[in-house]
């Protein structure tokens, strides 16, 4: 056992041995292998607030949401939105109705179609805190139960009040304070 | 094995109500299921207020066992972008691709081209992470000020998807009085990036969005 532990130290010495004194023809200095970062990549799924396409998007146009570029969606989905809110929550149907934040049907679709999340850089960041609105979307926000809200709870949040809150109003693990913030895996 | 899982996760998705699977898991055919399929993202501003924290959430409804085979696919670019003249087309990209077991990141850079079709900015800015096992200590490399994660996480999602179904099938009037996490013990894969702020615009809104991009 020892004599092979020799015999192999031996051997490792004359290959760096070899290695070295190769180095002044430059023949034996292996690069690296890069890795190949070659090619033309294209879309296949596309994703800004969440829920968006899950619930505004007609079953045979969620392919189609997610190859349209956020510059175009507005006009390609706007209408098809507000058709699908509508369905969703007659009350928007009806003239002059408006969420809790002051959008009747025609202009929260038409913030909705197009799916972005909007970001603030100078301070909070949240989907809806009660004060901050669309400043961001931190890993805690009830995201859920805010769209519910905005779709279903009327001008002031007291409208159905049944189908607007999921009531689960936290994850399962709690998130980190710090980097990379998510829980570890189940 | 592994196809007999993902049959009967689909059949068990399928009973629940196909049409709509939220946030995002499992929202478009050509991606259901797929390794490109993006279940969520966030943007939130990071534990050091100087920076910005992105995470996109790729593979949705994961258990535990099947956590532990999971992925990332080396033919799937994950691309985040950001616009910052409220233009809706992206003027930074920050993008991450795994190779070999190591996710690497380009950016942030303004893009060669913007819209559906990505080159990997190979001329940006680069920084690699291993990619974290399950079960494993979670590995972060810090580098040019920025900060970079990639594996397997708890999925952040929670809702009582179930019940949303219910309504939406027309089978319940309501919400429960106590809600069900649908989403309870499952997992994501997690690409997580952690920015200064002054490397993308600074101060101001922006508008961000992620997308899954497929090597042709």
């Amino acid at each position: 056992m020892k004599t092979l532990k020799y015999t192999l130290l031996a051997m490792g010495v004359s290959l760096l041995a070899f290695n070295c004194s190769s180095n002044d023809d430059n023949n034996m200095i292996i690069d690296p292998v890069e890795p190949d970062f070659s090619g033309t990549y294209m879309q296949a799924d596309q994703m800004g607030r969440p829920a968006i396409n899950t619930v505004f998007v007609s079953s045979a146009s969620k392919d189609d949401f997610n190859v349209t570029i956020p510059s175009e969606q507005g006009a390609a989905y706007q209408s098809m939105f507000q058709t699908n809110l509508e369905g969703l929550s007659p009350a928007y149907a009806m003239e002059g109705d408006t969420n809790a934040l002051g959008l009747d049907a025609a202009t929260f679709t038409s913030v909705l179609a197009t799916d972005v999340l909007t970001v603030s850089l100078d301070g909070t960041t949240t989907f809806y805190d009660g004060t901050n609105v669309l400043t961001g979307r931190a890993l805690a926000d009830d995201v859920i139960t805010v769209e519910l809200l905005l779709i279903f709870g009327g001008e002031d949040f007291t409208e159905n009040p049944g189908l607007s809150d999921d009531n689960v109003n936290a994850n399962d693990k709690a998130f980190l304070s710090s980097f990379p913030y998510l829980a570890s895996a189940w | 094995m592994k196809k007999m899982k993902i049959i009967l996760g689909i059949g068990a998705l399928s009973v629940a109500g196909f049409f709509m699977v939220a946030a995002d898991h499992i929202d478009a055919p050509a991606v259901a299921g797929g390794t490109s399929d993006i279940t969520d993202f966030y943007a939130f501003q990071a534990e050091d207020t100087d920076n910005l924290v992105f995470v996109a959430n790729v593979q949705g409804l994961l258990s535990p066992s099947a956590t532990s085979e999971a992925m990332f696919d080396e033919s799937t670019l994950i691309e985040f972008n950001i616009d910052t003249n409220d233009d809706k087309i992206e003027d930074w990209v920050i993008q991450a691709i795994p190779r070999d077991g190591k996710m690497y990141f380009f950016g942030p850079v303004k893009p060669t081209t913007t819209g559906l079709s990505s080159a990997i900015e190979t001329t940006a800015t680069t920084a690699m992470v291993d990619i974290s096992s399950y079960g494993g200590t979670a590995i972060i490399e810090n580098s040019n000020d920025m900060k970079f994660f990639a594996g397997p996480r708890d999925d952040p999602f929670f809702m009582d998807f179930a019940q949303f179904t219910e309504i939406i099938a027309g089978n319940a009037s309501s919400f429960n009085e106590v809600g069900n996490d649908t989403f309870a013990g499952t997992n994501v894969m997690s690409v997580v990036v952690e920015v200064p702020k002054s490397m993308i615009g600074g101060s101001g809104t922006i508008n961000t969005w992620v997308e899954s991009k497929t090597k042709q």
